[in-house]
């Protein structure tokens, strides 16, 4: 394997409809593939429109090592994206990987949390993967607004413990993730907490964490027009100044960041 | 196989493929997706004299067919550039040129004695057209007299290649086409962003922190086309083109135009290797042509 950035045409091996708004595209890796990390995230090219000009960043959610696959989980939040939702079996699709900074892992025997919101659950997939193969005990927390953003598969249940809220209570518990009891007093008892999702959510468990002393990671989804660090559109403020989230993140420790207000904001 | 290299003025390009300040970084960020050493020229970030922080975000929409930035020229300064950015990119056979910007006239005029002593840099774009900084920048390129302030101060320092880029965001590019040559620069590039604006209905919000932005991408070649064609009939000086070149037919149509050479910008988001392409393609329409010397192209448009 290769450390090595890449451009390339990649076969699409099948595309799965999780439910009305998510999807996830299976692709097959060169066995030259470089190598991937949690946390990184790929820039796909939409074919065919000048409505959607700009490659979509989307977050690695899981790779297959023995038979280099790349799954891509996506969300519909606009042409863009609604155009991939159309890929099927057979189909090439451009895309520029492996990109940014992902996120650090854990040691044997330490406890560790990973929480992710709507579509900000589809970097910890692979994540979880890579803790247990690193020996780590992982906990898992999904929260949404109705059951349409739980997308929670039984993948998940095999890499550790898991727990799913929802606000409207339509599946798993009532409440805002941050009710659960991870999130409160059983949160010292982490040695490190990941989040991908909302920027409300993620700053709120960003400030639980600060205050329980427990470091955390969060990864963020800013707008971006290269993904290679040349734009520097993507900026995120932290207190070192500006920084790209496309090269020194998208995954940051929640203590560098500074005035975060990014989404609701992408191409689509 | 034709001969590819051109001359801007006193300076020698390889070829006449340049990436375009701003969209290449500073050439190594594109290192695993093309040889950097086989490109005309780099043109990297909009340099200050002093270290810039750039914009808040959001800095970019994208639109139809391009997209607007609205990045503010963040960037580490000149001192930084020369110390620690330089020295990783000096050894390209590409020609290293440093795109400068300032807030008056005197930070230009600083910064590019600072650069004429540094080797390695042959040449200078002198940024008078960003959108998107408060003061300076455009501010510059949209009055011939302001224009004319800095072109004079900075080439009474500067004593290598002097490359003006030019503001499209004017009624008629020509007189600071003129204006630009008439106060000693060595070549313009020609055209800088268009301003523009993009506006999300559903929250009534725009779409940039800074309300307006910089429009770049093949939604602007029409007009960046016709301001070349333009200025070709209004200086003698050299002619860098672009705006919304995408791949070698685009970059042939420049030269048309009048251009010596030519610059690729976003198309660098979409495609991170398209500037070599563009160098072979350009090779491959010379041969199907018949044309011996790239030099050929420039302003040779059949009316």
């Amino acid at each position: 394997m290769k450390n090595k950035k890449s451009k390339a045409l990649l076969l699409v091996l099948k595309n799965t409809k999780l439910n009305e708004k998510h999807f996830v595209i299976k692709v097959q890796l060169p066995k030259n593939h470089p190598e991937i990390w949690p946390g990184q995230f790929v820039e796909i090219l939409v074919e065919g429109s000048p409505e959607t000009f700009l490659r979509r960043p989307i977050s690695v959610h899981d790779v297959d090592e023995k038979n280099h696959t790349l799954d891509l989980m996506i969300k519909i939040v606009g042409a863009g994206t609604e155009k991939l939702s159309f890929l099927k079996e057979g189909d090439f699709i451009d895309i520029i990987y492996p990109l940014g900074h992902g996120f650090s892992l854990a040691r044997k025997g330490q406890k560790v949390l990973l929480a992710g919101g709507g579509c900000g659950i589809a970097p910890m997939l692979y994540l979880a993967r890579k803790l247990k193969e690193a020996g780590a005990e992982c906990h898992i927390a999904v929260g949404g607004k109705t059951s349409d953003d739980i997308l929670l598969s039984n993948e998940y249940r095999k890499l550790g413990k898991t727990a799913v809220l929802t606000e409207d209570g339509s599946i798993g518990d009532k409440g805002l993730i941050t009710a659960h009891s991870w999130f409160g007093t059983d949160l010292k008892s982490f040695s490190k907490v990941y989040v991908c999702g909302p920027d409300a959510m993620m700053k709120a468990i960003g400030q639980l964490s600060v205050n329980a002393g427990v470091y955390c990671e969060v990864s963020l989804e800013n707008l971006m027009a290269c993904g290679i660090g040349s734009c520097l559109c993507c900026n995120v403020s932290t207190t070192e100044g500006n920084v790209r989230a496309c090269v020194e993140g998208p995954v940051f420790d929640v203590t560098l960041l500074k005035d975060w207000n990014h989404n609701p904001v992408c191409h689509g | 196989m034709a001969d590819l290299k051109v001359n801007i003025g006193n300076l020698e390009l390889q070829n006449p493929v340049l990436t375009a300040s701003g969209t290449f970084g500073y050439g190594f960020e594109f290192e695993d997706f093309l040889d950097v050493n086989k490109l005309g020229g780099i043109i990297v970030k909009g340099t200050t004299l002093e270290p810039r922080q750039g914009n808040a975000y959001p800095r970019m929409a994208e639109t139809v067919s391009g997209m607007l930035n609205a990045v503010g020229l963040q960037n580490k300064g000149v001192f930084v550039f020369i110390d620690e950015i330089l020295p990783k990119i000096r050894g390209y056979k590409s020609r290293i040129i440093v795109n400068l910007a300032g807030s008056t006239v005197e930070d230009y005029a600083e910064a590019a004695s600072v650069l004429n002593e540094v080797n390695d840099i042959p040449a200078i774009e002198l940024n008078v057209s960003c959108p998107n900084v408060k003061t300076g920048g455009m501010a510059f390129g949209t009055s011939c007299h302001s224009l004319a302030e800095v072109v004079k101060a900075v080439r009474k320092v500067y004593k290598k290649h002097l490359m003006v880029k030019l503001s499209p965001n004017v009624t008629n590019i020509a007189e600071f086409a003129k204006t630009a040559e008439d106060n000693g620069a060595d070549s313009i590039s020609v055209i800088n962003t268009l301003m523009g604006m993009a506006i999300d209905a559903e929250t009534r919000k725009p779409k940039l922190s800074t309300i307006t932005g910089g429009l770049s991408g093949p939604a602007i070649k029409p007009v960046a086309l016709r301001m070349v064609w333009q200025c070709y009939k209004a200086v003698k000086i050299p002619i860098i083109g672009l705006g919304g070149i995408m791949n070698a037919t685009d970059a042939v149509e420049f030269m048309l135009a009048g251009a010596t050479a030519i610059q690729v910008g976003t198309a660098n988001f979409i495609n991170p290797s398209v500037a070599e392409d563009i160098v072979s393609g350009i090779n491959e329409y010379c041969d199907r042509h018949g044309i011996k010397d790239v030099k050929e192209l420039t302003g040779a448009l059949l009316i």
